[in-house]
């Protein structure tokens, strides 16, 4: 028995292709393809990756906004992915997401009032004057004022809207909240107060995120840990200044090199990979990573690395590792 | 950028936190006030007032019967006494119109509300069930999108027995198919949005999301595609009508007036001209309503 809030095991979501007059199944995208990872409660876990690495398709799949094609995840000690609907709807308040798309995310036709008071209606909690004055408490809590309820989406800016994207996942008081690039679609200058919100409601409400994110910067400053994805993979998990200091997976060293340093006499060897990530459709034999590797051996080509525990807490999955 | 947000504050505290915002306003009124503001629309809207005033007080408003028929006074010219002139077995033009009116508004009317239910019902259930059930309907609607709709509203028509309520139904069964891939790919892009998966994440039922976020968002065009279909299908009954194959005679519609005073365009044109402004007029009051309220329903554009 583990003391992680939320356990991934082996987790694996296929998208079919389909094509044809009758569309029959041709292929399948293999966009999460074995993820395995633990969240323990209160810290936060960053996943980094690039676009369509399947970060974000594991978040869904441990909401089960998609179904996962299998593995297990496991909250609480209970693996969710059996669970009926009925079952599942209750967890509902236990684990939350914020978008990415502050704009796609609030529903244009329903004022921000009924946009995060839905949450009380969904579970019967509140109603009427009751439900006013929680909407209220969290639009506080997020930094909005309680008149802004009555208001439309269209009527605020970016970082507002995110901020109301936050409040209504904060609604039911859920342990885990997903944040799938909550920061990713707005300003610089605003990022920074999001960043610092989540940091704060995580502190005042004991809560326990998954963070995903492409910005190796973004994810430095809110994480305690660090997973990174590749192709469907899960490549390296390690303690944040363990991961950016001594980065073990010749992908992650890529990566972090390529972080811009805010200094031009600052100047460090970039490594630059050469090519684009492989299609999910056809992924390379053994390490998906060889064929871009600048390390790669014969062995990457045949067998696909494990992840492993090199030092305590800090697993790669890499053979020369 | 901070200066701004700061005065922001500072107004708003000086006169209390809601002296800005006024009452919330609901969706109905909203749609209302913008809708005002469309000069086009409301002039529109003033068309359709009127005509269907026309067709509900048609008995009050005709000075004659539709189908009295005056062969020595055939082809008169407007006057006092038939403000639109007779036609060719002197029938009195003005109270055809008018009588015309009430069907030509009504079959536009049926027409359209046929056309729409199928449209909905097709499209949603495509886009709701997915897979092989999509396709099938789809394939089905495209064969029909690939007849000329007109010809296959003339096959029909001589086909069955031709009725007001035929000719309705008719035009109503023709014109679907364009409305259900609409509707069919409104809701599946609706479906994909992410306010629809944050519904789902909080718990709603499955009934909740179609009824609350998705086919309120898939409304809107609904209702303006309708009002523009409602004077399409006018415009397809006076087609209909003006080929001899529309409502029967003696019932007048605008289509069947015209129709009739096709032979005497030279001599007698007002046979034709009135009715003709009449179609015009409306068909064109619908398009600017739907205009209106294709702008007064999306809640994003700025008022």
């Amino acid at each position: 028995m583990s003391d992680y809030l939320l356990e991934v095991k082996d987790l694996k979501k296929y998208f079919p292709v389909r094509g044809g007059v009758f569309s029959k199944v041709k292929n399948w995208v293999k966009a999460v393809d074995g993820v395995s990872f633990g969240i323990y409660p209160g810290e936060t876990l960053g996943l980094v990756g690039e676009s369509g690495c399947g970060k974000t398709t594991t978040g869904r799949c441990i909401l089960r906004l998609l179904e996962p094609t299998s593995g297990e995840v496991v909250f609480e000690g209970q693996n969710i992915l059996e669970y009926s609907r009925n079952e599942m709807r209750k967890l509902r308040k236990e684990m939350q997401i914020i978008f990415q798309d502050p704009y796609g995310s609030l529903n244009a036709r329903m004022t921000v009032g009924d946009i995060i008071g839905e949450a009380f209606t969904v579970h019967d909690m509140a109603r009427g004057k009751e439900r006013a004055e929680k909407v209220k408490e969290l639009l506080e809590v997020v930094g909005l004022d309680p008149y802004h309820a009555r208001r439309y989406p269209h009527e605020f800016s970016g970082g507002q809207r995110q901020r109301i994207g936050i409040a209504r996942a904060l609604a039911l008081k859920p342990k885990l909240i997903v944040c799938d690039e909550p920061v990713s679609a707005l300003d610089v200058s605003i990022q920074s107060q999001i960043l610092n919100l989540l940091k704060d409601l995580q502190e005042d409400f004991g809560l326990t995120y998954l963070f995903i994110a492409h910005n190796l910067s973004v994810v430095q400053h809110i994480s305690d840990r660090v997973g990174v994805m590749y192709l469907g993979h899960l490549v390296e998990l390690a303690p944040r200044d363990q991961l950016y200091s001594s980065p073990k997976h010749p992908y992650t060293v890529a990566l972090l090199s390529a972080i811009p340093i805010p200094d031009p006499d600052m100047r460090k060897a970039r490594i630059l990979l050469e090519g684009d990530v492989p299609s999910p459709l056809n992924p390379p034999s053994g390490c998906t990573f060889h064929t871009r590797c600048p390390k790669a051996v014969a062995e990457c080509r045949e067998s696909r690395p494990e992840l492993r525990e090199l030092s305590p807490g800090h697993f790669v999955a890499c053979h020369l590792a | 950028m901070i200066d701004i947000e700061r005065k922001k504050v500072l107004i708003r505290d000086s006169y209390g936190g809601d002296a800005l915002t006024p009452e919330p306003e609901s969706y109905g009124k909203m749609v209302w006030r913008r809708f005002r503001k469309h000069k086009l629309a409301m002039v529109g809207l003033y068309i359709l007032l009127f005509m269907y005033a026309l067709a509900i007080f048609a008995p009050l408003l005709a000075t004659q019967s539709y189908e009295a028929v005056d062969p020595p006074n055939k082809l008169k010219p407007p006057s006092m006494e038939h403000f639109m002139g007779t036609d060719h077995i002197g029938r009195d033009v003005f109270s055809r119109v008018i009588w015309g009116s009430r069907i030509s508004l009504s079959v536009g009317f049926v027409a359209a509300a046929v056309a729409v239910a199928l449209g909905v019902l097709i499209g949603s259930t495509a886009a709701y069930f997915g897979g092989r059930v999509d396709d099938m309907l789809m394939r089905f609607t495209e064969i029909i999108m690939a007849f000329p709709t007109f010809f296959l509203l003339l096959t029909i028509v001589s086909i069955v027995e031709r009725s007001i309520f035929n000719i309705m139904l008719v035009i109503g069964l023709t014109s679907w198919p364009s409305l259900a891939r609409m509707v069919r790919g409104q809701i599946l892009s609706l479906r994909e949005q992410e306010f629809t998966e944050a519904a789902r994440a909080l718990g709603a039922t499955d009934a909740r999301i179609i009824f609350r976020h998705i086919l309120p968002n898939a409304m809107a065009p609904v209702i303006v595609s309708t009002t523009m279909r409602i004077g399409g299908a006018i415009l397809s009954e006076s087609s209909l009508s003006f080929l001899g194959l529309g409502v029967p005679e003696p019932y007048p519609s605008w289509g069947s007036i015209l129709n009739a005073g096709r032979t005497y365009l030279l001599q007698a044109p007002w046979i034709t001209t009135f009715p003709g402004i009449f179609i015009f007029l409306t068909v064109l009051a619908f398009n600017y309503v739907g205009d209106g309220l294709r702008d007064a329903l999306d809640p994003r554009l700025k008022d």
